[in-house]
């Protein structure tokens, strides 16, 4: 481990982002808040299974400003890294790694995500009868 | 270059980190399992929004809903583990913390998933 102070090649900040590096990024960080989001998920169920002043507590919260946008949040963020890793399983065959072939995935995925998404809540909320 | 490794090596396929393909292979064997629980999860929570505590859990008490939320959240949690694990790897560079932070991710999702799964359990055999 480096403990002189060397000097460094240039960092992140100094490249301009593009498409690729900024979806790769992204679905590292949506990884890690989907992990978190699953222990919310526990949270929830461990209050719908504890029973009635528990649960109404856990609406408390998720019914309130942040805690629905951090519902939506997380819907966003699961789809996107759930699309974006389908683009990774692509990879992981051998497909599409075209420089062309990987912008036009990359726009898709962000497309697609933001449909997607969109659909789940339309259906979602229409099923449930809370819109 | 294969002929200096010795011929249990090869069929062992462990390779030099000694753990073979596991952890790939279990990562991208969740992410086929998430591709259709994620959907369904999602359509599933948005659905149960504004359900009271009585509706909420006599719908997730449903066979049917209790089995995918089981596999939901068995996978997902873990996936998450996996995925943590790697991203500890790639940026926590002092060793007592990487440690640390992969014995706490490890014993954290393990809990999550124990406790969803007594969780639903309850909801599923008590309703």
């Amino acid at each position: 481990m480096a403990t002189q102070s060397r000097p460094l090649s240039p960092h992140l900040q100094v490249y301009k982002p593009q498409l690729t590096s900024v979806m790769s990024i992204l679905h590292r960080i949506t990884g890690v808040v989907n992990a978190f989001g699953f222990l919310l998920v526990a949270v929830w169920l461990l209050a719908l299974a504890a029973g009635e002043p528990a649960y109404a507590a856990f609406l408390a919260c998720a019914a309130s400003l942040p805690g629905q946008l951090l519902l939506f949040a997380f819907s966003a963020s699961l789809v996107y890294h759930l699309l974006n890793g389908v683009r990774h399983l692509f990879w992981d065959a051998g497909c599409g790694f075209a420089i062309p072939q990987v912008y036009r995935s990359g726009y898709t995925v962000i497309v697609l995500a933001l449909l997607l998404t969109g659909l789940l809540w339309y259906l979602g909320l229409s099923v449930g009868g809370a819109a | 270059m294969s002929r200096l490794r010795h011929p249990w090596a090869v069929a062992r396929g462990l390779g030099s980190a000694k753990e073979g393909v596991a952890h790939w292979w279990a990562q991208r064997l969740s992410a086929g399992a998430l591709l259709f629980l994620v959907p369904w999860f999602v359509l599933t929570v948005v659905s149960m929004i504004g359900m009271d505590h009585a509706n909420a859990r006599a719908f997730l008490a449903q066979p049917l809903n209790a089995i995918l939320m089981l596999a939901f959240v068995l996978a997902v949690a873990w996936h998450a583990r996996l995925g943590l694990q790697v991203v500890i790897e790639d940026y926590i560079h002092a060793p007592w913390l990487e440690i640390a932070l992969q014995l706490l991710v490890k014993a954290a999702y393990a809990l999550a998933a124990l406790a969803s799964v007594v969780a639903i359990g309850r909801i599923a055999f008590t309703a």
